[in-house]
């Protein structure tokens, strides 16, 4: 049986992972490697990098990072923030990343989708989508979810797919945040959509929210999460324990 | 030494890095020479079978690791790698493979129920099927990770392990010098790594 997947999400500016780490026993708690390090003794089935770093000074760091997590780390990784060409692909592939997340670079040209999937496979490209009800509508953000697109967002992450992104990221901005559970409706809908692997982001505040989302929603793949996980809220070797303790496949 | 074949289909990074990791002698190459120095290889891949086949004919590649491993050179292939030990892929067409296992490759699609995602991506639990040198760490139950569309059938001769989604896949295969792994041990954690450090460790 193939299982649910636990995803720790790491955003890097300059370096560092910001959103404020707070580990007992770790020294130097913003490193990113070391923090990867933790995470995948811990038991983290992926991880997920995402760049948020402005600056080219602050970009050749993180591809620097990656390389150091990549040799050290043995899970795959995915790496996702500023993605906007094939190049920028081959950048982050050749540090070591296993998949690349794309996002507002792939709502200014969805060719990006095609273009990369034909390159390196299916496989490689996970189309995240940043998504908030609006009068009732689920609609696309981006910009790191500051600006409506207009565009409905199930078409859009079908087309995604259609395109040739081999996995979904669904980040609910109304729930993110709340830490009150995913976002299971709008996850439902993404998942009667399309036939690729969904990863529901958004909202974990427990491991309760986590056994609720694998049992409401039987065919989502993996939940992911930054600071719950970040802030040791929840320990990704209990929260796999109680999700075993309620059925749920996972890989202890 | 162990020979890392580098035919130009994918991203040989982590591969490397895990094999540095378990202490092995490795070298990334595409000459003739290495490879035949070589105590062991690795054939590596991801990509179509097709498309890796031309590149390993069209340098010649092809006859010489089935030379070295006709003559007893231990070979570890991973992914497209294992694949392609065998003799037969019905990817996008038909093609051979270097013959080196009996059976096919095949696609899931059609085999599979219905509800099941194509491609088998995660993490799935090993169902071993028999011991060899390369599984002397591994206990059943313990879990790789997987990313692919089609699969090695019609090889129980050789067949190590398999992993359950909605059939029992080809999960890991091995025969006297040859082996492979249909999941990726580089990105498998220290259960892949184990599976790695095994096959630097196998002596006869």
């Amino acid at each position: 049986m193939i299982t649910k997947r636990i995803i720790p999400c790491l955003d890097v500016k300059d370096g560092r992972v910001v959103k404020g780490v707070n580990f007992l026993g770790l020294a130097d708690v913003s490193s990113p490697v070391k923090l990867a390090k933790f995470y995948s003794d811990s038991g983290a089935d992926e991880l997920v990098f995402y760049d948020i770093t402005a600056s080219a000074e602050g970009r050749a760091l993180f591809t620097d990072i990656l390389t150091e997590v990549a040799s050290t780390i043995f899970v795959p990784l995915t790496v996702g923030g500023g993605i906007n060409t094939v190049a920028d692909f081959d950048i982050v592939l050749k540090c070591g990343a296993d998949k690349v997340s794309v996002n507002s670079g792939a709502i200014r040209n969805p060719k990006l989708i095609e273009e990369a999937a034909k390159k390196y496979g299916n496989q490689c490209v996970v189309i995240s989508a940043d998504v908030k009800r609006v009068d009732g509508v689920f609609r696309v953000f981006s910009k790191g979810g500051r600006e409506n697109t207009g565009m409905e967002a199930i078409d859009w992450i079908k087309h995604a797919v259609d395109l040739g992104a081999g996995e979904v990221v669904v980040n609910s901005i109304d729930t993110d945040g709340v830490k009150k559970g995913f976002d299971l409706e709008m996850l439902d809908a993404v998942l009667n959509a399309v036939n690729v692997p969904v990863i529901a982001s958004g909202g974990a505040g427990s491991k309760e929210d986590f056994v609720k989302l694998f049992k409401t929603l039987p065919s989502i793949d993996a939940g992911l999460a930054a600071s719950v996980f970040h802030f040791g809220e929840i320990e990704i070797k209990d929260l796999k324990q109680e999700l075993r303790n309620n059925n749920v496949t996972v890989r202890l | 030494m162990i020979a890392l074949i580098d035919y130009g289909v994918g991203n040989l990074f982590s591969l490397k890095s895990s094999l540095n990791a378990v202490g092995a002698d490795v070298t990334v190459t595409a000459d003739p020479e290495v490879i035949r120095k070589a105590d062991k290889i690795i054939l590596p891949g991801v990509g179509a079978f097709g498309d890796a086949v031309e590149k390993l004919r069209s340098t010649g590649l092809d006859k010489i690791i089935i030379q070295e491993v006709q003559a007893g050179k231990k070979i570890f292939g991973i992914c497209l790698g294992m694949q392609l030990l065998f003799e037969k892929s019905f990817e996008y067409g038909e093609h051979d493979g270097l013959g080196l296992l009996k059976g096919s490759v095949v696609s899931m699609k059609g085999e599979l129920p219905l509800d099941l995602k194509i491609p088998h991506i995660g993490w799935n639990a090993l169902i071993t099927k028999k011991e060899h040198p390369i599984f002397k760490y591994i206990n059943n139950g313990d879990c790789v990770y997987f990313v692919h569309s089609y699969y090695a059938t019609d090889c129980e001769d050789s067949l190590l392990a398999t992993a359950e989604y909605g059939k029992e896949l080809t999960a890991a295969v091995a025969l006297s010098n040859v082996t492979g792994t249909q999941f990726h041990p580089e990105k498998s954690g220290e259960v892949g790594l184990s599976i790695l450090r095994a096959f630097v460790e196998w002596e006869d």
